[in-house]
């Protein structure tokens, strides 16, 4: 597993536990209620389940597991998929802040800056989309 | 592909057959809904889906994929993993059960299922993490 795989993964191990632990809380307040303010999480619990622990663990393992090339560098220009990481936690972190302070124009960044990350990302991977014998 | 990992697997298949039973369900017009209950099951079908189908597919391949701890225990002592397939579907099948529960019944005492649900679901993440995050290396070089 290589280096960029491994931050990865870890850092979307790391968001699942964030997210998973608000979800608890919710799902709890929802079962004998003690904090009406609680509701707020959810937009969030969204934003770090989905981007954070299933993007993120998708894009990680993709990087470690697609076929690579018969010569080095044999993943390739990694730099690509570097951006896309680097691009898709600072996408995730301005969404989180934009709904925590109520700032709609934070989160239309965040948003920029998760499509740009997918498409830095999937620019890196698309050539080694291929069969054993590519 | 080790015994966990199908038991995850298969789980999950069944997961995903319960979620988009419920779709069925969410989908029709009120009045055309067999039980009332139905339509308060909106949470709970996404979070079969979520859970119950992506994540725990997600564990299964995880358990059976990443690189192995060591020879003799390549996936460290099978107790953790059992325990966070039983913590993990014994916490969904609360949520399906009680969640759709109306709002006084939850406050006359079976919210608490609800809290048990919570803490068993949450259990299973935090256990998972705990157990797959040592696999999170480059490759097993024998030590």
């Amino acid at each position: 597993m290589p280096r960029l795989s491994r931050w990865t993964i870890r850092l979307s191990f790391a968001y699942f536990i964030a997210g998973i632990s608000m979800g608890s809380l919710m799902l709890a307040n929802k079962g004998i209620h003690f904090e009406s303010s609680i509701w707020r999480l959810l937009p969030v619990h969204i934003e770090i389940l989905l981007f954070g622990w299933t993007v993120q663990l998708v894009l990680g393992t993709v990087f470690w597991i697609a076929p690579r090339f018969w010569v080095p560098p044999r993943r390739g220009n990694e730099a690509g998929a570097v951006a896309g990481i680097v691009l898709l936690n600072l996408g995730i972190l301005l969404v989180i802040v934009g709904y925590g302070a109520n700032l709609t124009l934070l989160i239309i960044f965040g948003r920029i800056a998760e499509l740009g990350a997918l498409a830095s990302f999937v620019h890196h991977i698309w050539p080694r989309i291929v069969s054993r014998q590519g | 592909m080790p015994t966990l990992t199908r038991w995850f697997i298969k789980a999950a298949w069944l997961h995903l057959l319960l979620a988009l039973l419920l779709a069925v369900g969410l989908a029709l017009p009120a009045e055309a809904r067999p039980v009332p209950w139905l339509g308060r099951l909106g949470p709970v079908y996404f979070h079969l889906f979520m859970v119950g189908w992506v994540t725990q597919m997600i564990f299964g391949v995880i358990y059976w994929m990443f690189p192995i701890i060591s020879r003799e225990q390549p996936r460290g002592r099978p107790f953790w993993g059992w325990l966070v397939f039983v913590t993990l579907n014994g916490g969904l099948l609360l949520r399906l059960v009680f969640e759709p529960l109306p709002a006084e019944t939850l406050a006359a005492g079976d919210g608490w299922f609800l809290v048990a649900s919570a803490t068993l679901q949450w259990l299973a993440a935090v256990v998972f993490v705990t157990i797959s995050w040592p696999r999170i290396k480059e490759k097993y070089r024998g030590e």
